[in-house]
């Protein structure tokens, strides 16, 4: 009874804490971002564009709704690092001269806010810091509006803007490669000549108004009117910022994540709570039928055995609880690193502890009470009464013709299975879950692998991207081609873009490429090249679906710089691709259409390894280039962020994975064995041998394992299937890929806990009492 | 204590009526003390006892007077606490496990009052399963034939009636021809026409197969178709009778 316990126990146990885990972090990360971005004011719209005069800002604050405003400038930099050889780039923000922030206000982590007037003063992101172990007091060079620059470090700051720091361009923060830096307005303003000017606004809308998406829109055309004159590339919402999007979408997948796992694991708890709880009442017939004997009424005896559950299921949930809640903690403050808040308001809620109960005493209270039901329904006498023999036939394969082949003891397994088919299958169901949902923690890997695999061996097979300052002629291919250690270039233009088609748009790019390149290649499903047809473009697939497009139709394209044309471009086809969200098209039909003649954002290039350094060098010393994108960074940062956010977060779940199937197994046998004590006594007694009497049990214990086991791979797939669904974002789509080791890893710990539990049996079963085995009737 | 008032040593030994035959099993001293925890029950107190070839003894007594711990003790499921019992001159008391598991497979066969029938296998399978792991067993349908049980062959225990599961376990306890058949209390769940003829399967097997057969019972009219009735009382052997006047099974009714 005390392995049967803790068993139960602990399903529960790891079925309430996957629930809390996931809840808490979800509610303490949502709580943070709320808090954080309502205290340090974080805007409603955005907009960049070339340079407009101060005096605008009278006019944008008198579009109806608009709350604050407030201008700044933005200078792309070039930051060198000593020691750090390969390109960093940024972005230089200003701060309002006298009062503080009217939006997107600072945290000051270490130090203060650079003086207003202070040409050299500047606040670095927290990250950028870290990741270069700058301090305050430090001085780093930078090269601003093409003016070598050094700068002295008065603040570490924290921005709602930058929760989750990205480069443009990028999937994957990088935080020794991209830094952000504050300025005082005036400094900046004069260092930039962008005196009485502005680059950039951003807005914040009346709280009335601000979950209304027409309001938004009508702010958004009104301020793009404004603009236009002035270069606005196009203001967006919070939905289009990119830490905001990114932390959007993060959160999206983490809550499917946070109710899908516990919603599989906590039912699979439950089931097995069920069928565990039912059979251990099951055993006790005889105590249930002497307390009637004694008197006790139905209510009473049912009493007991809930008061009995409700022990296990409260030891089992308070368990769940404070292990969900440590390891919520210790997930929410993992995903800190990502996520840039200040601070972390750990959140358990009352309401998420209660819901974790309920369920755990729904599953424990139905089993006993249908269990005890069926006990109590037996007249004392019946039950106290020697049962009479089960009825048993031949099985199937014995009738099959194969009778001769099997053995006595396989037999009495065969029948034993057969004779109780909804047992039977109710332990294989239960076995096949722990191994399915084994499979659902560590498939990710797996899947993951074969993402890094597509997206940097076969479809971005270049070592390195270089990004221009802006769109130039496509001579300099020729200058980085002549650059030392560079095998190869490729040109490459990318267009900012809103793409739209029906009621549905999405702000990407759309990136030119060459059809015939051999580095950046535009994959289909099959992983085969995807030729590139003149004036048509090709959508990564989660586009299309986003914008309920196919090849055929005809998109909007609304370009987002330069004269800002709206074109019309034909869907050519779909790629598959696990990251980002991209149109492309050939180069030179994307330049025919821009009317731009041939010109390039960049170039992809293939490097040869001993020169890398070197034409990092000469790279920094091109004004031209804003920056660079190593493909090894990239990997390693996807691996970095996958690994520390998704994975650790499956690996969690594996591990009580790893416990639930251990629990049904070995309950499993653990029930087999009291029910079959006295068979197995009776063997031993006309001279069967442990080793023979083990055979029985555990062979039983091997034979449905085997059964379950495949089984458990199928739904497993699907369960696998629904995560990979649930969890598409923008950002990534994780591809249903299971490799062989997943099924092994599943079925290898589903069979480990069968080899344990058999141990555990074949300890018990050599110490099983004979004597008092034959006294006690069935 | 009272012991076997023919007490003989060595192996050899004389029944009483004076023929020499083998003492198969031979206890000397044994006790058998129980710790129920903050009390100690003295199963057995110091029991000398013979067993011989071919003889069938009764063990009398009432509930809790120590019989069955005897017979669990010569039959190897038990271990007294003190004393000593020998087999054919074979020391059993300080057996291992092992010695003991393969003494039960080759030597002993077990009758229980609940049968303890293998629910999933039918008779002829119940018999199979313990003629698959002896030497020199009989075939199980022969066993069967033994104990009249040759038409139900293929029935599961569920099918059959108590008198006709216990005569399997006759069956199966002497398919392997032991040499010493141990019966518990063999008609404690059957009314009196059934158990008479699980008796006339025990006696007819004792008396044809000359396996040497104890059985326990607390039904005195039982002990008339005994060689010998050893009565105990209180863990103590308190008379052994030689029965003159053997009375067939069938003529038994209580």
């Amino acid at each position: 009874m005390r392995g049967a316990a803790t068993a139960i126990a602990l399903i529960i146990a790891c079925g309430v804490a996957t629930f809390i885990m996931s809840t808490s972090t979800l509610d303490s990360l949502t709580e943070t971002r709320n808090a954080f971005y309502g205290e340090f004011r974080f805007a409603d719209v955005f907009a960049r564009l070339k340079r407009a005069p101060e005096t605008l800002q009278k006019r944008i604050i008198e579009i109806p709704g608009v709350s604050s405003v407030e201008t700044r400038v933005i200078a792309a930099i070039k930051i060198d690092i000593e020691g750090f050889e390969e390109p960093i780039t940024g972005e230089l923000i200003s701060m309002p001269d006298e009062s503080p922030s009217l939006l997107n206000a600072l945290y000051f982590k270490a130090g203060r806010a650079p003086s207003p007037n202070s040409s050299n003063e500047v606040a670095v992101v927290d990250t950028f810091a870290t990741a270069h172990s700058l301090h305050v007091g430090d001085s780093i060079k930078t090269v601003i509006n093409g003016r070598y620059r050094e700068l002295a470090i008065v603040g570490i700051a924290l921005s709602p803007e930058f929760v989750f720091q990205i480069s443009p361009g990028a999937i994957f923060p990088d935080f020794e490669r991209y830094g952000i830096l504050w300025m005082g307005k005036s400094a900046l303003s004069a260092a930039y000549d962008m005196e009485g000017a502005f680059n950039n606004v951003t807005l914040s809308l009346n709280t009335d108004i601000k979950d209304s998406n027409s309001a938004l829109a009508d702010v958004i055309d009104r301020l793009d009117h404004l603009l236009a004159p002035y270069g606005g590339i196009g203001a967006h919402g919070r939905k289009d910022q990119v830490s905001h999007h990114v932390l959007s979408e993060e959160f999206k997948m983490l809550e499917n994540m946070s109710v899908l796992f516990p919603a599989i694991f906590l039912s699979v708890a439950a089931f097995l709570l069920n069928i565990v709880v039912k059979r251990l009442i099951t055993t006790q017939r005889n105590q249930i039928a002497i307390l009637k004997a004694f008197g006790y009424g139905n209510t009473e005896v049912g009493l007991h055995y809930v008061k009995l559950v409700s022990i296990i299921t409260i030891v089992g949930a308070v368990g769940g609880i404070l292990l969900g809640g440590w390891l919520g903690d210790g997930l929410s403050n993992l995903y800190m690193n990502f996520y840039r808040f200040p601070y972390l308001k750990y959140q358990l809620g009352t309401d998420t502890v209660l819901t974790a109960i309920l369920i755990c005493f729904g599953a424990a209270l139905t089993g006993t009470l249908s269990a005890v039901r069926k006990a109590v329904l037996m007249a004392p006498a019946d039950a106290m009464r020697p049962e009479p023999p089960r009825n048993y036939r031949e099985t199937i394969l014995e009738r099959a013709g194969l009778k001769r082949r099997i053995s006595e003891p396989t037999r009495m397994i065969l029948r034993h299975i057969e004779r109780q088919p909804v047992k039977s299958l109710l332990t294989i169901i239960g076995i096949s879950l722990a191994c399915a949902i084994m499979m659902v923690g560590s498939y990710q890997k797996d899947a993951i692998d074969y993402m890094v695999d597509v997206q940097f061996n076969r479809s971005q097979k270049e070592d390195l991207s270089v990004v221009f300052t802006e769109p130039t002629s496509r001579s300099a291919l020729f200058e980085l081609n002549n650059l030392e250690g560079v095998r190869y270039a490729e040109p490459y233009r990318s267009v900012p873009a809103r793409l739209k088609f029906g009621h549905r748009s999405y702000r990407t790019s759309i990136e030119g490429v060459d059809p015939v390149g051999n580095l950046h290649r535009i994959l289909d499903t099959d992983l085969k090249r995807i030729k590139l047809t003149s004036d048509s473009v090709v959508l990564t697939d989660h586009l299309g679906k986003i914008l309920g497009i196919g090849p055929g139709d005809t998109l909007e394209v609304e370009v987002l710089e330069g004269r800002r044309p709206t074109l019309h471009i034909k869907v050519g086809g779909l790629t598959k691709q696990y990251m980002g969200l991209w149109a492309y098209m050939d180069i030179d039909s994307l330049n025919r259409l821009m009317r731009e003649g041939s010109s390039i954002s960049g170039a992809h290039i293939a490097a040869q390894k001993s020169s890398t350094n070197s034409i990092y060098k000469r790279l920094k010393e091109m004004p031209r280039v804003a920056g660079v994108i190593v493909r090894l960074n990239s990997i390693r940062n996807f691996y970095d962020t996958m690994a520390e956010t998704m994975l650790m977060f499956t690996s969690i779940n594996t591990l009580l994975a790893a416990t639930i199937a251990f629990g049904v197994v070995y309950n499993s046998a653990r029930i087999a064995l009291s029910e079959r004590s006295r068979e197995l006594a009776s063997l031993r007694v006309m001279g069967f041998t442990r080793a023979e009497i083990s055979y029985i049990l555990i062979g039983e214990l091997a034979a449905l394992t085997l059964i379950a086991i495949p089984f458990g791979f199928l739904i497993g797939r699907i369960l696998c299937g629904v995560v990979s669904k649930s969890i598409e974002s923008d950002l990534y789509r994780v591809p249903l890929i299971i490799d062989i080791s997943t099924y092994s890893f599943a079925s290898t710990v589903v069979l480990l806990s069968a080899v344990v539990s058999a141990i555990i049996i074949r300890i018990k079963l050599d110490r099983l009492d004979l004597v008092s085995a034959l006294k006690t009737r069935e | 204590m009272v012991a076997d008032k023919t007490k003989l040593s060595g192996d050899e030994t004389s029944r009483p009526n004076g023929s020499p035959v083998e003492a198969v099993f031979s206890a000397r001293g044994l006790t058998k003390v129980y710790d129920m925890g903050e009390v100690q029950v003295n199963a057995l107190r110091g029991v000398d006892l013979d067993l011989y070839s071919a003889e069938l003894v009764v063990l009398l007594g009432a509930s809790g007077s120590g019989k069955s711990t005897l017979l669990n003790i010569l039959g190897g499921l038990d271990t007294a606490t003190a004393g000593k019992v020998t087999y054919r001159g074979r020391d059993l008391s300080n057996a291992t496990e092992r010695e003991l598991t393969e003494f039960r497979r080759f030597h002993i066969g077990f009758v229980f009052q609940f049968y303890n029938l293998i629910p999933s296998l039918t008779a002829r399978e119940n018999v199979t399963v313990v003629t698959e792991i002896s030497n020199d067993a009989m075939k199980p349908e022969e066993a069967l034939e033994i104990v009249n049980m040759g038409n139900r062959l293929d029935h599961f225990p569920s099918q059959l009636s108590g008198g006709e599961q216990q005569r399997v376990a006759i069956a199966r306890a002497i398919a392997k021809k032991p040499a010493v058949l141990l019966c518990d209390e063999p008609t404690g769940s059957l009314d009196s026409v059934t158990g008479t003829i699980v008796l006339e399967a025990i006696e007819m097997v004792n008396r044809t197969l000359g396996t040497t057969t104890a059985l326990i019972t607390h039904n005195a009219t039982i002990a008339s178709m005994a060689d010998r009735i050893v009565r105990l009382n209180d863990g103590q052997i308190i008379d052994i009778k030689e029965n003159k006047e053997k009375v067939s099974p069938e003529k038994l009714r209580w």
